[in-house]
């Protein structure tokens, strides 16, 4: 998918009507393209070549890279500021924000300097208690959740004022996203908390890890039902998925991340196989295979961490961009390449001869 | 407490019931707060909700109570003090993914909102706590408004 209106690597996309923002994600998923997004590991460093380098990874593969913001409330660089570097390069981000960590004068001069960085996307989030992470001593702010989040983020940008109701003169051109969890208690509810969350401002959803298509399949036939899928006010679905290591980490992740569902039949397959590594790779490939063709689906969230070189693989052998190349630095010129996409196709060589 | 919090939750229709009465009473005696002076009630007020909710809900006087809409299970026991729905990291025996102990409070929430009589207002978006009414007394504040809602000429509120 080539855009005409290709601006210089750094500057935003006009704002198509019946758009919100400037991002390339929300053209895409707008004109019915089958999404990929997936997620940068953030490091623990201030090394902007670093953030670069782990960008490169994708290129040519994803409409749009997560920032993560303290994942599983660990430490790492700040969202806005992996952010901030990715897009000066021409990429598209979406800025992850946690209420975990800040209070609502925060979050809200935050998603005003993303913005102002060039960040489309945002993707609302509670997040994980600070007893899941590196620093438990933390205090955990929780000021809004993510409901609260959307709906002020919205009325920042359609409203143009902050929660206090002040003035803001030029509003954030975001998408609006948010996560849902289609696989934990209250199962019967999720779709209606899906529907709460649209009521709130969210456009696009990214979901947990789905390893278990019949839940994820229900799931969109009462999200259809709830007729969240129709209307100018319609909601995007992409699924979450991964590869699994081994079934060792898959019980451990089972066992330890809040959150993931992993059923019984998934680890006995990558138990029954000699090569458990390559079998992760094949069901997550499987999955993606059946997420796309669940009706509603309009793409992937890819989250491959520790093995985001697996990405292009998935990708390029399921066929799901059904020959689409999404934009990436130096894709039609190569004098804006990523300066760091060197070292990461070298890298990205060796793994392939690893993995084989 | 967390006993009487259950039994709460499982008899959220009887209470939503007792609930919707009591409101009513307290705003129509609107008149008499207002004479006795608001400001002058809050304190004794808010120690009596305090001590009735408190055993009755775990209540944490946040006040702006949203019970009615939540199955009768306080979100402020929460501990990310969520208000609109669980996290996504609900454990799959239904319990907390904080406090593994505790079963999470919003599965007793939507438990006791499929057994009211108003259970879908559970799908409503809560605005975001007004941390500044942290204390205050819930019942005072429903007395003002439901009886400033009934009350035709233009009330500054
Ligand atoms: S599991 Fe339930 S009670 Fe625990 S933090 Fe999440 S929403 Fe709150």
């Amino acid at each position: 998918m080539k855009f005409e209106d290709e601006p210089v690597p750094g500057y935003s996309l006009p704002i198509l009507p019946g758009h919100v923002s400037p991002g390339r994600l929300e053209r895409v998923l707008r004109a019915g393209k089958f999404a990929v997004t997936t997620e940068i590991d953030p490091p623990d460093s201030a090394d902007p070549a670093e953030v670069l380098k782990r960008a490169a990874i994708f290129d040519g593969y994803v409409d749009a890279i997560n920032a993560t913001d303290g994942s599983g409330a660990h430490c790492h660089m700040s969202s806005v500021g992996v952010c901030s570097l990715l897009t000066r390069v021409g990429y598209a981000t979406i800025l992850q924000m946690s209420c975990r960590d800040r209070n609502r004068i925060a979050m809200q001069g935050e998603i005003l300097g993303a913005a102002a960085m060039g960040a489309c996307n945002v993707l609302c989030l509670t997040g994980d208690g600070v007893q899941a992470g590196d620093h438990p001593q933390a205090k955990p702010v929780f000021d809004l959740d993510s409901m609260s989040l959307l709906e002020i983020a919205r009325a920042m940008r359609d409203e143009c004022r902050f929660q206090s109701g002040r003035r803001i003169d030029l509003p954030p051109r975001v998408f609006l996203g948010a996560a849902e969890n289609p696989f934990v208690p209250p199962i019967d509810w999720r779709p209606h908390r899906l529907a709460k969350k649209v009521a709130a401002g969210a456009q696009f959803i990214q979901t947990q890890y789905c390893f278990d298509i019949e839940r994820m399949r229900d799931f969109m036939l009462k999200v259809n039902d709830l007729g969240l899928l129709e209307g100018p006010d319609r909601v995007f679905i992409l699924v979450g998925l991964g590869p699994l290591a081994s079934a060792r980490s898959a019980r451990w992740i089972r066992d330890n991340v809040p959150g993931v569902h992993i059923p019984d039949a998934v680890i006995t397959r990558l138990e029954g196989s000699s090569d458990q590594k390559r079998e992760g790779k094949n069901l997550c490939m499987d999955l993606l295979h059946q997420v796309r063709d669940i009706p509603g689906v309009s793409g992937a969230h890819l989250m491959a961490y520790r093995q985001e070189h697996s990405v292009a693989e998935i990708i390029e052998t399921t066929g799901v961009l059904e020959g689409r190349v999404p934009w990436y630095p130096g894709r039609d010129n190569p004098a804006e390449r990523n300066p760091e996409s060197m070292e990461a196709e070298a890298v990205q060589g060796h793994s392939v001869t690893d993995a084989t | 407490m967390v006993t009487i919090r259950h039994w709460a939750v499982r008899h959220a229709r009887g209470l939503e019931r007792f609930y919707r009465g009591f409101a009513q009473l307290l705003a129509r005696l609107d008149p008499l707060w207002r004479r006795l002076g608001y400001s002058r009630l809050e304190a004794p007020v808010a120690r009596v909700e305090h001590a009735v909710k408190g055993l009755l809900f775990d209540c944490r006087m946040c006040g702006h109570c949203v019970l009615s809409d939540t199955g009768m299970s306080c979100p402020m026991n929460c501990p990310k003090q969520l208000r609109n729905g669980p996290c996504g990291g609900v454990r799959a025996n239904g319990h907390c993914e904080v406090e593994p102990d505790m079963k999470c409070v919003w599965v007793e929430a939507w438990e006791g909102s499929q057994r009211m009589r108003h259970g879908d207002r559970i799908h409503a978006v809560q605005l975001p706590v007004d941390h500044g009414q942290q204390g205050s007394s819930s019942w005072l504040r429903v007395a003002r408004e439901l009886s400033h809602d009934a009350d035709p000429s233009p009330v500054q509120r």
